[in-house]
């Protein structure tokens, strides 16, 4: 496309269907303590990237 | 749904179904005001028309093109398509844990939510045994959760240290027995690190948080001994030491910013410049009838802040001297799965605080409010009711979130911002969320400014 650039692969669908395994970290307890920001942590499971 | 902003000259469209993040050139960008919801096959009456005047006809057809490829790829208005999963939510295992070793501090932080260290409950540190008693407690609730985390937080974890490793042992002895691997985690003001503690820290701890608000005036101002004086000249240089060595483990140097810092920014490269490249500063969360809490008039500035900061780290970047910022970091592509993004921190469901006491809470920011009691590990009791109620709590549960494009980064939000606030964990803090989507608005800037 030429007009419009797309940044990522858009795969936020398919991994619900994969997803909630559980093991990744609780996002408060990676830095902040006191505020939720939950789209910088990592995913944990292999099957779901 | 899609959120559309301009920043720094770039057009960026989010759809926030997908998670596609998309930049624009003008002309599709102005087509958008002229869409609802959809990107029909044939254009809307009127909008060629309307935009013939600025663009010519072969820009015009080209964009309209894009906007359907994209609509049809699921990248642009894609359907919701959650709402199902988040009824489906249930009660978790338990695989997170804050433990509270030391409810005693020595410092007085003004701004400190655990009333200057004693969460307004007594100086008191935990004793081994009711650390061993929360291990034990965590393993029993962890279900087939293999990874189970650990945070020693306070007060000031360091005050007990003896029994911080004493408990770390413990722990590690269980691991095998249960298959579970746990990640420790501590949150310290540095007062009390040694090398002893700073080689151990380093060994044991998955990562560190370490407490600095910036700039010496602005750290020593509100970071204080008992007898008013600062902390920055004590803590500093250890918290160099700690990272010099620190190898590649993750640690934060985390900062609070008040109404006093606005220009907080300043903190973050002033952190930098001591060496560490692992930063996080925070808005306070406080009173709003104190002087230092900020209030809806500071938003202007804090934003300008944030776009000041954007741009800081993405010349630095360029000039080789980047850092990390945490509210900026977010994986467009390999960050959590949809499902962990419905209900986010998981406290009280996930992840619960125990007291010295072996009170338990469902995070540690409930600490010292009776209602939110969920029980004692002493004593055997735990308030399953309340765990369910945490556990339904997700975007989709509270009305402010469900129709809002940044649900899916913040999760909600904090579940003890909201009760703080407005009394209600079903409710959202509008301030918080302000700021919360500013952040995310720079974050995303970045990205399209580091793929150009």
């Amino acid at each position: 496309m030429k007009q419009i650039k797309t940044l990522n692969q858009a795969t936020l669908k398919q991994s619900a269907v994969k997803g909630g395994c559980g093991e990744c970290q609780a996002s408060c307890q990676s830095a902040c303590k006191t505020s939720c920001t939950v789209a910088n942590q990592k995913c944990e499971n292999e099957d779901n990237q | 749904m899609i959120h559309k902003y301009t920043l720094n000259g770039f057009h960026i469209v989010l759809d926030t179904n997908s998670g596609a993040v998309h930049v624009f050139d003008d002309a599709p960008y102005e087509m958008l005001d002229f869409l609802d919801n959809e990107v029909p096959e044939q254009a809307p009456a009127g909008m060629m028309e309307a935009l013939a005047e600025k663009y010519d006809s072969a820009t015009l057809t080209e964009a309209y093109e894009e906007l359907r490829t994209l609509y049809e790829n699921g990248q642009l208005y894609s359907a919701d398509a959650y709402h199902s999963f988040s009824s489906m939510l249930k009660e978790a295992p338990i695989k997170s844990m804050c433990l509270n070793v030391a409810h005693d501090c020595n410092l007085r932080c003004e701004y400190c939510f655990a009333a200057k260290g004693d969460f307004g409950c007594g100086r008191k540190l935990m004793p081994l045994e009711v650390g061993k008693k929360a291990i034990d407690f965590l393993i029993a609730h962890s279900g087939g959760r293999h990874n189970l985390e650990l945070d020693f937080f306070g007060g000031e974890p360091l005050m007990n240290f003896p029994v911080v490793r004493q408990i770390v042992d413990y722990a590690r002895s269980q691991e095998e027995k249960h298959d579970k691997k746990f990640r420790f985690t501590m949150t310290t003001n540095g007062l009390l690190l040694t090398d002893d503690i700073i080689e151990y820290l380093n060994r044991e701890m998955y990562n560190v948080v370490l407490s600095l608000d910036g700039r010496k005036e602005i750290n020593d101002r509100l970071r204080v001994r008992a007898d008013g004086s600062g902390s920055y000249d004590a803590i500093v240089p250890k918290y160099q030491k700690l990272v010099a060595s620190r190898g590649d483990k993750d640690y934060y140097v985390r900062g609070t910013f008040t109404k006093h810092n606005l220009d907080f920014a300043r903190d973050a490269v002033h952190m930098a410049e001591l060496g560490f490249d692992q930063v996080s500063v925070e808005p306070v969360v406080s009173d709003p009838k104190l002087p230092y809490s900020l209030q809806e008039e500071d938003l202007p500035a804090a934003f300008a802040e944030y776009e000041n900061l954007a741009n800081i780290l993405l010349e630095r970047r360029r000039q080789g001297k980047g850092f990390h910022f945490f509210h900026f970091m977010i994986d467009l592509d390999q960050g959590p799965c949809a499902i962990k993004r419905l209900r986010g921190c998981g406290c009280g469901n996930e992840y619960v605080c125990i007291t010295p006491d072996g009170d338990i809470y469902p995070c540690h920011q409930f600490v010292g409010e009776e209602t939110w009691k969920m029980g004692n590990i002493m004593e055997g009791t735990f308030d399953i009711p309340m765990k369910q109620k945490f556990a339904v709590t997700n975007v989709y549960s509270k009305e402010d979130c469900k129709d809002c494009w940044a649900k899916f980064y913040c999760s909600g939000g904090c579940a003890a911002n909201s009760w703080q606030y407005e009394k209600d964990i079903l409710k959202s803090h509008k301030l918080s969320c302000d700021l919360e989507k500013k952040r995310i608005e720079c974050a995303i800037m970045m990205k399209a400014a580091m793929a150009q």
